[in-house]
C-alpha cells in the first residue's frame, strides 16, 4: 500500500508552467554564454563575413592560443596572459584591501568606545550613496595629482573604501557575544591579539562571502581602470577586450574577432570558478553563525 | 590562593543609576562565598568589578595584599566561568584551555602539562582535541572550568555558570565545582539567582537586594536567623511565611489570634517558616485550606490564616486533610520584622 502512495500527488499544471518559466529562464541565461563558445571557435574571416555562429568550428584552440600568448595592442606588448594577470592582481587586491579595511573600520566601530562611533559608522553607510561613478572627477584629479596613474596602486586604492564590507562585519561583530570579549580580556589577550586570534578565526566564513563579492565586482571594474590605465602593460581583461575590437574603427585590417570572443569567455572563467569553489562558504557566512 | 578584601566598593553608571551602594566586606583564603539575589540586585556587577570588567566607580579592591582597582583583568590573577561558558568556538578543548598561558608567554610544553592536568582533574582527556560545539552543555561547562584552572589563579569567579544546564546535570556540577574549589583550596566568588545553589555551595553568603547587600552569613545563619523581609522570603523554598500584625506588650495580634513574643510595640510582620509550621489538634491557629500540592515526601498546604495567605510544608502522612485544620506554631521558630523597614526585631 505504501509503494502506491509515491505516484498519488497528480502533476498539476501550475507546476509544468513554473517549471517551463524556470528552464526557459535558464536558457536565456545561458544561451549567450553558448554563443560566445560556438563563436570563438571560427576563424577572424568567417566572423566578419558571416557573424555569429551558432555551431562549432575548428578554430578553438587557435583563438584560445593566440588571443592568450600572442602579443597585440598598439605596442605589441601585451598579450591574454598578462591582462589575466593585471586582472587577477585588480581583483585579489581590491578584494583583500577591502576585507582588510572594512574589517578594521568595523572593529573601531564596535569595539572602542569611540566618540560618535554610531555617527561615524552612519556616515560611512551613506557613501553608498556615492558609487565611483559620482566622483570619478575629483577621485582622477587626486590620483593623478599623487602620481599614481598607471600603477596598481593607482588602479586599486581608490576603490577600497568599502561602506558595504563594514556593515556586514559592523553586524556580525555585533552578533558575538559579549561574554568572548570579556573571557578574551581574562586572558590576557589584547586588543590587537584578539582580533587575529579570535575575530578573524570567527570571521572567516564571513570573509569567504565578502572576499567573494568584492572579487567579482573588482573584476568586473571597466571605468575606472579604463580611465586611470594608459600604459597598455597595466590593461586588464575587461577593458582589454575592448582595445582588440577596436580596430574595426580604425581600419583596415580584419578585426580578431575570435581573439576578442576567447578573451571574453576567459574573463567570465575565474568569477565563475570562485562562485562555484566558495559556494558552500558564501551560503555560510551569509546564512550561517556557529558561535 | 588569597584573600579578597573590598572596602566601600560602589558603582554608579554615567546615567546616575546606582547599581551597588558602597559595600564593604572580606573574603578568606580559600572560602567559597556565593552571591545570591534577584535579577538587577548589583550580584553580577560587583563580581565584575573584582574580574576588572567594570569600572570601579568609588572604593578599594584588595586582591592578596595589592589595591587591584586599575589593574587590567589579565594581571589581577583571576579566572572567571561565564554562565555561556564563553569558549572560543574555533579553537579545540586543549587550545581554549592554553590559550591564557599561551598570552602570558608560558612555553609549550608547560601548557601541555597543565592542560593535562586540568583534563585529567574533569575527565576531559577523551574531548580535548574536540571543538566546543562538539560538546554537550556539561561537558562545556567543563572546559570552561577547566581553562579557570589552568591558570592557577589567586581566585576563582563564577557567573551564573550552571544556569544553562538542566536539572539534573546542575545538581551534579554543583557538586563537582564545590569538590573542586575544596580540592584546589582556592578563594571563589559565585553569582547565582538560584537560592538551592546559595545554600548548598557556599561557606558565606552574601544576599543581595537593589544594589545592596541585605545580609552575610553562612546557610544555616541565613536561613535561621534572616536579617529582614526580603532575605526570609528570598531564601527557602517555599518562602517564609508573613503575616501582617501588631505587637502589643509581649503579644502579637494577627487577626483573632494572639501569640506570645516579645519585642517592639507597633505593627509588625510575623515571620515563620512552612517547614515549622505543625499541624495537629491541638493548635492555636485556625488555617483554612484551598489547595493541596504534592511533593512526594511531604506536602504543601496553600490556604490563609486570618485571611492572609499561608503555606504549610507538612509531612506526607496520609493524614486526612479537612478544609478546617488547626496550626501549631513553635515558640523557636518565630521570627518578628518591622513592617515598615522590613528588619529583623
Amino acid at each position: 500500500m505504501t509503494k502506491l502512495t509515491r505516484n498519488k500527488k497528480p502533476i498539476r499544471l501550475g507546476d509544468i508552467a513554473d517549471h517551463a518559466i524556470l528552464i526557459i529562464g535558464g536558457l536565456v541565461m545561458l544561451f549567450p554564454v553558448y554563443l560566445a563558445l560556438t563563436t570563438t571557435s571560427h576563424d577572424n574571416i568567417t566572423l566578419s563575413r558571416e557573424g555569429l555562429k551558432f555551431w562549432f568550428g575548428d578554430q578553438m584552440a587557435h583563438n584560445f592560443y593566440n588571443a592568450m600568448f600572442e602579443k597585440g595592442g598598439f605596442s605589441e606588448t601585451i598579450d591574454g596572459t598578462s591582462m589575466l594577470i593585471n586582472s587577477l592582481i585588480l581583483g585579489l587586491g581590491f578584494a583583500a584591501g577591502k576585507i582588510v579595511l572594512s574589517m578594521a573600520a568595523a572593529y573601531a566601530i564596535v569595539y572602542f568606545r569611540l566618540r560618535f562611533a554610531t555617527f561615524a559608522f552612519w556616515i560611512i553607510f551613506t557613501t553608498i550613496l556615492l558609487p565611483l561613478e559620482v566622483r570619478i572627477l575629483p577621485s582622477y584629479e587626486v590620483v593623478t595629482g599623487l602620481g599614481l596613474a598607471n600603477s596598481y596602486t593607482g588602479l586599486i586604492v581608490p576603490l577600497l573604501a568599502s561602506a558595504t564590507g563594514t556593515f556586514f562585519f559592523r553586524q556580525f561583530f555585533l552578533s558575538v557575544p559579549e561574554e568572548l570579549v570579556e573571557a578574551a580580556r581574562i586572558d590576557g589577550a589584547g586588543p590587537v591579539k584578539f582580533f587575529i586570534d579570535i575575530l578573524v578565526p570567527l570571521s572567516r566564513t564571513m570573509i569567504a562571502a565578502i572576499f567573494i563579492i568584492m572579487f567579482v565586482y573588482g573584476w568586473n571594474q571597466y571605468l575606472w581602470p579604463t580611465l586611470i590605465t594608459t600604459d597598455e602593460g597595466l590593461f586588464t581583461l575587461v577593458r582589454g577586450i575592448k582595445q582588440i575590437t577596436q580596430s574595426i574603427y580604425e581600419g583596415n585590417q580584419i578585426p580578431e574577432y575570435g581573439q576578442a570572443w576567447a578573451l571574453a569567455i576567459i574573463a567570465m572563467l575565474p568569477p565563475v570558478l570562485i562562485v562555484i569553489f566558495f559556494q558552500s562558504w558564501f551560503v555560510k557566512g551569509l546564512v550561517e553563525s556557529e558561535k | 590562593m588569597a584573600t579578597v578584601s573590598v572596602t566601600n566598593l560602589s558603582k554608579t553608571y554615567p546615567n546616575g543609576a546606582q547599581a551597588v551602594h558602597p559595600a564593604t566586606f572580606d573574603i578568606a583564603d580559600g572560602e567559597l562565598i556565593v552571591l545570591v539575589g534577584p535579577s538587577g540586585c548589583g550580584k553580577s556587577t560587583l563580581l565584575r568589578m573584582v574580574a576588572g570588567l567594570e569600572d570601579i566607580s568609588t572604593g578599594d579592591l584588595r586582591i592578596g595584599d595589592r589595591v587591584v582597582n586599575n589593574v587590567d583583568p589579565a594581571e589581577r590573577d583571576i579566572a572567571m566561568v561565564f554562565q555561556n561558558y564563553a569558549l572560543y568556538p574555533h579553537m579545540t578543548v586543549a587550545k581554549n584551555m592554553g590559550y591564557g598561558l599561551k598570552n602570558r608567554g608560558t612555553s609549550k610544553e608547560q601548557i601541555a602539562d597543565k592542560v593535562a592536568e586540568a583534563a585529567d582533574m574533569l575527565s576531559l582527556t577523551p574531548l580535548l582535541d574536540r571543538r566546543p560545539s562538539q560538546l554537550s552543555g556539561g561537558q562545556r561547562q567543563r572546559v570552561a572550568m577547566g581553562r579557570a584552572i589552568v591558570r592557577d589563579p589567586a581566585l576563582f569567579l563564577f557567573d551564573e555558570p550552571l544556569s544553562n544546564l538542566d536539572a539534573k546535570l546542575r545538581h551534579q556540577m554543583r557538586v563537582e565545582i564545590r569538590k573542586l574549589q575544596r580540592r584546589l583550596k582556592v578563594t571563589a566568588m559565585y553569582v547565582t539567582h538560584d537560592q538551592v545553589e546559595a545554600m548548598t555551595m557556599a561557606d558565606r553568603i552574601f544576599v543581595l537586594n537593589a544594589g545592596r547587600i541585605e545580609q552575610i552569613g553562612t546557610p544555616s545563619e541565613i536561613y535561621r536567623t534572616p536579617a529582614s523581609t526580603f532575605v526570609a522570603s528570598f531564601m527557602g523554598a517555599p518562602p517564609m511565611n508573613l503575616l501582617a500584625g501588631h505587637a502589643q506588650g509581649g503579644t502579637v495580634q494577627i487577626g483573632g489570634v494572639a501569640l506570645p513574643m516579645a519585642g517592639a510595640d507597633g505593627a509588625v510582620l510575623l515571620g515563620i517558616r512552612p517547614e515549622e509550621v505543625g499541624v495537629s489538634s491541638t493548635g492555636t491557629v485556625p488555617f483554612q485550606l484551598t489547595l493541596i500540592e504534592e511533593l512526594g515526601a511531604s506536602r504543601l498546604l496553600h490556604g490563609k490564616v486570618a485571611g492572609q495567605d499561608f503555606v504549610v510544608n507538612a509531612p506526607n502522612d496520609d493524614m486526612a486533610l479537612s478544609e478546617g485544620l488547626m496550626l501549631d506554631f513553635p515558640d523557636g521558630a518565630l521570627h518578628l520584622f518591622d513592617a515598615q523597614t522590613g528588619k529583623r526585631l
